[in-house]
């Protein structure tokens, strides 16, 4: 009986610890539909990236050729459109080669204080959502060198670079959805440069569970037809 | 293919060690779900070595080139993240079938006389595993994996006189650095690898001198029948080996599942700050180990002095060595043993699994009571257990296994 | 086992011996998916030791203007790790190029050592430009430029010699008889971009 009162009081314990949380912030973040199979939102997104911000972040771990097959930037025969990611290459970059910046870093440390961060893992270090709210984020603040500062970074080095946008949509040339929907496809692209791979892995997954549980059901049938004979050897004391 | 056989059997004892360890092996007929996770370790540290060797052939052990390499494996090499997950994956769920098969063998006393060898040698193979994680965890050079091993060889200071300069011996360098990637990745890679395999073979050949036990905890050699085999026993060939498919089948399905649909689990397999390039000049907010070490580091930042602290942590392991000569129940097997034994066990893995949520967030004031108060627990369990096994009142335990 | 059981029911089968068939017809199922999810599970070990993206861009095609190149002039661009030459042929060496085709050992590169449009005497698209990989058929040293008649020997008509074992080519690449190497110099795939710039390393209409 003093084990049992000792055991609950224990349990109530651990789930005082699991109440005590002091993580605030997580509720705080804005929710995102991040959809990798929507096409033209990766295209959308990319188209973004490109004009908004690979003038000062690379992804430096994303090929244009790997991005323009994954975005279905492709031909007939399947091979990257050139026309197409060319609308996309601003530097001197080949087809194959890396997502780099043209920015000198010297210079960069310069203008904002360090280098832009590359941004080809920034969606798994953040959320989507965190990325999504981030980029809503910004508001006016005079006493910044760029006149903007973030609520979940304060004092960003990053200028504000979607006020043009932002403006824009105050002055009623986009609605809010449509702003929105801006920052939802580069934050997809984003997702989807962090992982290219999760393109593939949901459906390989799917045939590979599929194909075990097939098997499982042979393995388990197998697996009886011996065993039946131990049950009955046990009932009948038969020694194997 | 007969052919073949004899004529390796005239130069080598291949058909004798078949029978000894597999068709004419006599394991008890009675085992349960528990009994899975000795060949699951097994066949996950198959995993490891053979993911393992293949990532080798992509990664580049350097402070400069780590990082973009398993960039590379993920994005550049065919299937190159596959491997990689199934690597990361592994690593977990390794620990979670060595944690379970540990398990067992507390539940039924199976590192009881005659198996304290084995057990022994479980206990080495385990140390020698959280070794090979932490070294491995330095490889992807990612913001975690320098300030954890950071941390932790950092540790080592703390043993007087020759803690400073031991730690500098283990980093070969002022910090980690370089040189201690590449040495940590010839010990991840050969060093511990080749270890872990001889002490398997050694830790199987152990068991199979005494036998397996069971559920019940009866020693099964001592019931045989006319042909000298035991009257409660079965061939492990071919009653376990389909039963050990079918385990593995099961296995592979959650396995798998993990590896294609959340190879991350929600940062708990592969945390978001180890995505950052490791930095020397920042530190990350909260820096903890991968899930399967927090409990003993919750041990470790539950004491506030830092030498007690370290003491107390590689307590938490080691005590799990004594278990045997600890143990002074006359039966093996919980099923018989008394009251005191299974509440003693029950708070402990209550508390263990406390310390290892706790390992993984923040320290608070509320959350370091709870964590001294489970680390009391946890140490309680194995310090009082000479008394409490001995004093309980326990049950007779039968000569044959019922069916 | 099952003799008992055989005396009572002659027709049917006894319960054991269906055991016996249903158990060898799970173990054949059981062999066949284990084998498919063998093979499933060696593909990516096989595939992955393929060239990775990374080996590929840098093997990318190379694209040459070859409106600098003098005439008889030798030209070495790396594609691939290998040199590849193109030598910009006179109407003189063009014209002399078969007065030795009994010394050859293969003068109508019958080996495939050569994409089909360069399957000619000339093995190349455009007679006077010659491209071909500057690796000896031999043992992999990289032969010289000797286009000069009787640079080396008087019978010699011009070509390519390797220093390392003595094996001589003449101005297509063919390789002569009685040298250590075996067959022609191998000639890359490439193709024409307008009519000075080649791209060596891929085949016309393969594009996007």
């Amino acid at each position: 009986m003093r084990g049992h009162r000792l055991l609950a009081s224990l349990i109530i314990l651990l789930s005082a610890t699991l109440l005590d949380a002091s993580d605030v912030k997580i509720s705080q973040l804005l929710p995102v539909d991040i959809k990798l199979t929507d096409q033209p939102a990766l295209q959308r997104g990319a188209r973004v990236f490109m004009n908004y911000c690979s003038g000062c972040h690379s992804l430096r771990y994303l090929r244009f050729d790997r991005m323009a097959i994954d975005l279905g930037l492709v031909t007939v025969n399947g091979k990257p459109d050139e026309q197409l990611a060319s609308n996309l290459i601003f530097t001197h970059a080949q087809i194959n080669d890396p997502i780099k910046i043209n920015m000198p870093p010297t210079e960069a440390r310069q203008w904002f204080g360090t280098v832009p961060p590359d941004l080809s893992l920034i969606a798994r270090v953040r959320s989507p959502s965190w990325l999504y709210t981030y980029l809503k984020s910004f508001y006016p603040d005079s006493s910044r060198p760029f006149g903007s500062n973030n609520v979940l970074i304060p004092d960003v080095a990053m200028p504000n670079v979607f006020a043009p946008l932002a403006e824009h949509t105050q002055a009623g040339g986009l609605s809010e959805d449509e702003f929105n929907g801006i920052l939802q496809d580069v934050v997809t692209f984003l997702v989807y440069a962090g992982e290219p791979s999760k393109l593939v892995r949901y459906r390989m997954g799917v045939f590979v569970i599929v194909f075990l549980s097939v098997f499982l059901v042979v393995i388990y049938l197998l697996k009886k037809s011996y065993w039946r004979k131990v049950l009955v050897a046990g009932k009948k004391h038969i020694p194997l | 293919m007969g052919n073949l056989v004899n004529w390796i059997n005239e130069r080598f004892p291949l058909l004798s060690a078949w029978k000894k360890h597999a068709s004419e092996y006599y394991v008890p007929k009675n085992l349960n779900f528990f009994y899975y996770f000795g060949f699951l370790s097994t066949a996950v540290l198959i995993n490891q070595l053979v993911t393992g060797l293949w990532l080798t052939m992509f990664y580049t052990p350097s402070a400069s080139q780590a990082f973009a390499s398993i960039e590379y494996i993920m994005r550049d090499v065919n299937y190159g993240w596959l491997l990689r997950y199934m690597h990361s994956t592994g690593a977990s769920a390794l620990l979670i079938v060595v944690y379970l098969h540990m398990f067992r063998a507390l539940l039924y006393g199976s590192y009881k006389k005659p198996r304290e060898l084995v057990w022994l040698l479980g206990m080495a193979m385990f140390i020698l595993i959280l070794a090979e994680a932490f070294c491995g965890y330095l490889l992807p050079w990612g913001q975690m994996s320098y300030w954890g091993a950071q941390v932790i060889t950092s540790l080592l200071s703390a043993i007087p006189y020759v803690g400073d300069n031991l730690v500098t011996w283990v980093q070969g360098d002022y910090h980690v650095s370089d040189a201690t990637l590449h040495r940590f990745f010839a010990l991840h890679v050969i060093g511990i690898p080749l270890l872990l395999t001889v002490l398997v073979g050694l830790h199987i050949v152990a068991l199979h001198q005494v036998g397996s036990n069971n559920p019940e905890g009866i020693e099964i050699r001592k019931q045989l029948n006319r042909d000298g085999k035991p009257l409660d026993g079965i061939p492990f060939h071919p009653y376990y080996t389909i039963k050990d498919l079918f385990g593995l089948t099961v296995f592979l399905i959650g396995f798998f599942a993990v590896v294609f649909f959340m190879p991350d689990m929600h940062g708990y397999f592969l945390e978001p700050t180890n995505f950052i390039p490791a930095d020397p000049m920042v530190t990350p907010d909260l820096i903890t180990p991968v899930w399967y070490m927090t409990p003993f580091y919750s041990i470790l930042r539950a004491i506030p002095d830092k030498l007690t602290g370290v003491i107390a942590m590689g307590s938490g392991v080691m005590i799990l060595i004594f278990l045997p000569w600890l143990d002074k129940s006359p039966v093996k097997s919980m099923r018989y043993k008394g009251y005191l034994s299974r509440l003693a066990l029950a708070l402990m893995i209550v508390c263990f699994i406390t310390l290892g949520y706790l390992g993984t967030v923040p320290v608070t004031p509320v959350k370091q009571i709870v964590a001294r108060i489970c680390t009391t627990v946890y140490f309680l369990y194995f310090i009082l257990m000479p008394v409490y096994s001995r004093m309980e009142a326990h049950r007779t335990v039968p000569d044959r296994i019922m069916k | 086992m099952s003799d008992n059981s055989k005396d009572e029911h002659p027709e049917q089968l006894s319960d054991d011996q269906i055991d016996e068939q249903r158990r060898k017809f799970l173990l054949v199922g059981s062999g066949v998916l284990g084998g498919i999810g063998a093979i499933c599970a060696l593909t990516p070990l096989v595939s992955s030791l393929m060239p990775s993206a990374k080996a590929q861009a840098a093997g990318a095609p190379v694209q040459v203007d070859l409106s600098n190149i003098e005439p008889g002039q030798q030209v070495t661009i790396e594609w691939r790790g290998k040199p590849v030459w193109i030598i910009r042929r006179t109407k003189e060496m063009l014209a002399h190029l078969n007065e030795h085709n009994e010394q050859l050992r293969d003068p109508l590169s019958v080996v495939n050592q050569q994409p089909d449009y360069a399957k000619n005497q000339y093995r190349s698209i455009n007679p006077e430009f010659l491209v071909l990989v500057g690796i000896c058929t031999h043992l992999g040293c990289s032969p010289k430029y000797t286009p000069t008649a009787n640079q080396i020997g008087s019978q010699w008509p011009g070509g390519f010699y390797c220093p390392c074992h003595g094996s001589t080519f003449d101005m297509s690449g063919r390789v002569f008889k009685g040298v250590p190497a075996p067959i022609n110099l191998e000639v890359p795939p490439y193709h024409f971009i307008g009519e000075t710039v080649i791209v060596i390393g891929e085949e016309e209409g393969t594009h996007g």
